[in-house]
């Protein structure tokens, strides 16, 4: 894989949650005075069952939402004082999969990629080169003119990856790649994800896939009831009952 | 360049949306037209009434007849005094010759040798077209106030009637176009706000992966835009064509009332209705885009 490593800044964590707590209009706190680091570079695992906070933890990430009290930092921007306007600007650095592939339907597989590319305003010559090549990364070389119904599951999660990849973003957030995958193209889109963190791209996966985790061998933060319960390197998948 | 590049990028997204989402642009279109037409066809009706009634109000006109002895010198005094008169549009002067002349043609053919001398010579007269037949009675006191004046001929029920009606057309065609507007308004509104809610999905992928507002909404509004502009030219043909139909259709099979019927030609419809109509369907294709996207984006 030929891609180029971004030269970030020297900060201590790319990523880092300081006593964050995320109370929504009705309920009790999605999280509740998290406070996770991530090194540049690093494959972390999220892991815990419905509602441990997951979800909501990753879409403070993509400043979806703000944290009611506590602070986010993503590459050193503090996302509660990033104005609504320097939103687009900031999330272009992140790529993100989603479990249901969020591929635009009516669009072949080349223009859903070529799409990330148009909005950062890459000329035409750029995106006819940059297109081909990391859908021939991800193993869709042949499929630029499909549409995503006409692909599988496996096949449409790697028009996610490579339109999150295409433009070369320093953070991959990962919300449940292989939730509705089948075993063999769980394992693929893994193996994409570890190459591209092994290129320098720090990945942050969301999964409840323990077979996965286990076998992986990566940092694994456990989180329930939106409190982080366990953060190990080379940790495995925590039960509930655990 | 790459402001340009984008710019062309979102047009062509905007053209090909339309193609795209097919169902939505149809019923889009469709209801734009079906708005407009309606509008368009009660507008022209309503223009050709007021025409008419505008013209019969132009034929309305007052005679002013003179005491015997007044000088030929002084009715034209007179008639220049009345002509500077707000409520007057025209006047005619007829002098008691030319008034004998067009009797006798008309009611003395074949006997008029009988007379050696205008046996009418007090019937020289000022015809008076008014600009606003509503003003008739005004006038005609003021006229019956000039000396030298005998009598002050006019029709107070044909002013009176005209009037009437003229009024209450004003008023019926004020109600029912802004009924007509209001209505277009929320209906083309309605359409393309569901159209764009139903993509709300699209919108949130293309902020997600770092779409500026201006980038997702620009598609969206091209969009909205060229819809509105499809539905207003369709009534448009249809009703240029129907219109040029009718008319022609009205005074071949009618002859005997289309001199009474004086309608307006298409250019004199078209210079407001065209404008209006683009107005309406873009404009609302432009503001029920851009107010729809706009709650979609606070992704």
């Amino acid at each position: 894989m030929a891609r180029r490593k971004k030269q970030l800044p020297e900060t201590t964590a790319i990523i880092e949650l300081d006593n964050v707590t995320k109370v929504y209009q009705t309920g009790s706190p999605a999280l509740n005075g998290v406070s996770i680091s991530i090194e540049r570079g690093e494959f972390v695992f999220i892991v815990g069952d419905s509602g441990s906070g997951k979800s909501t933890l990753i879409k403070l990430l993509l400043r979806e939402l703000t944290a009611t009290s506590g602070t986010v930092r993503v590459m050193g921007t503090d996302l509660a004082r990033l104005r609504h306007r320097k939103i687009p600007k900031f999330r272009r650095n992140l790529g993100v999969v989603f479990q249901d592939f969020r591929l635009l339907k009516d669009r072949n597989v080349y223009e859903n990629v070529a799409f990330a590319q148009r909005i950062v305003e890459t000329p035409n010559y750029e995106i006819k080169k940059n297109v081909p090549s990391i859908l021939a990364t991800v193993g869709l070389a042949g499929k630029y003119k499909a549409k995503p119904k006409q692909l599988s599951g496996g096949e449409q999660q790697r028009v996610a990856l490579a339109r999150a990849l295409v433009n070369n973003p320093t953070i991959l957030l990962a919300d449940e790649p292989t939730g509705n995958l089948d075993p063999k193209n769980s394992w693929e889109i893994m193996k994409l994800l570890e190459e591209i963190n092994d290129m320098g791209t720090t990945v942050v996966v969301v999964t409840h896939n323990r077979e996965i985790v286990n076998a992986m061998q990566k940092r694994v933060i456990t989180m329930k009831k939106g409190v982080v319960v366990s953060d190990e390197e080379m940790g495995v998948y925590i039960d509930e009952e655990d | 360049m790459k402001k340009i590049n984008t710019f062309f990028y979102c047009i062509g997204q905007g053209i090909k949306s339309i193609f795209r989402n097919k169902l939505f642009s149809l019923a889009s279109i469709a209801t734009i037209a079906a708005c407009l037409f309606l509008f368009g066809l009660f507008y022209s009706i309503v223009m050709n009434f007021q025409h008419i009634v505008k013209t019969a109000e132009e034929g309305v006109s007052v005679t002013v007849f003179f005491n015997e002895g007044t000088s030929e010198e002084r009715m034209r005094e007179i008639e220049s005094i009345i002509n500077e008169r707000d409520e007057v549009r025209e006047t005619n002067f007829v002098s008691a010759d030319e008034a004998w002349e067009s009797f006798r043609g008309i009611y003395l053919e074949g006997y008029e040798d009988g007379f050696t001398e205008n046996p009418i010579p007090n019937s020289a007269n000022i015809e008076i077209y008014l600009s606003d037949v509503s003003l008739q009675s005004s006038l005609v006191t003021y006229l019956e106030s000039i000396p030298d004046v005998r009598t002050v001929r006019r029709s107070e029920v044909t002013a009176t009637t005209l009037t009437g009606v003229n009024v209450l057309i004003g008023y019926v065609s004020i109600g029912i176009i802004g009924i007509l507007l209001a209505v277009s308004i929320f209906l083309i509104s309605n359409t393309v706000t569901i159209g764009i809610s139903v993509r709300k999905e699209e919108i949130s992928i293309m902020k997600y992966v770092g779409a500026t507002d201006f980038f997702v909404r620009s598609p969206f509004v091209i969009e909205g835009m060229l819809i509105g502009l499809v539905g207003a030219l369709i009534p448009l043909g249809i009703i240029k064509f129907l219109y040029e139909y009718l008319i022609a259709y009205i005074a071949e099979r009618f002859t005997a009332i289309s001199g009474l019927l004086n309608f307006l030609s298409t250019q004199e419809i078209f210079k407001d209705l065209v404008p209006v109509s683009l107005g309406i369907g873009v404009g609302i294709g432009f503001l029920g885009s851009i107010t729809t996207v706009r709650k979609h984006l606070r992704v």
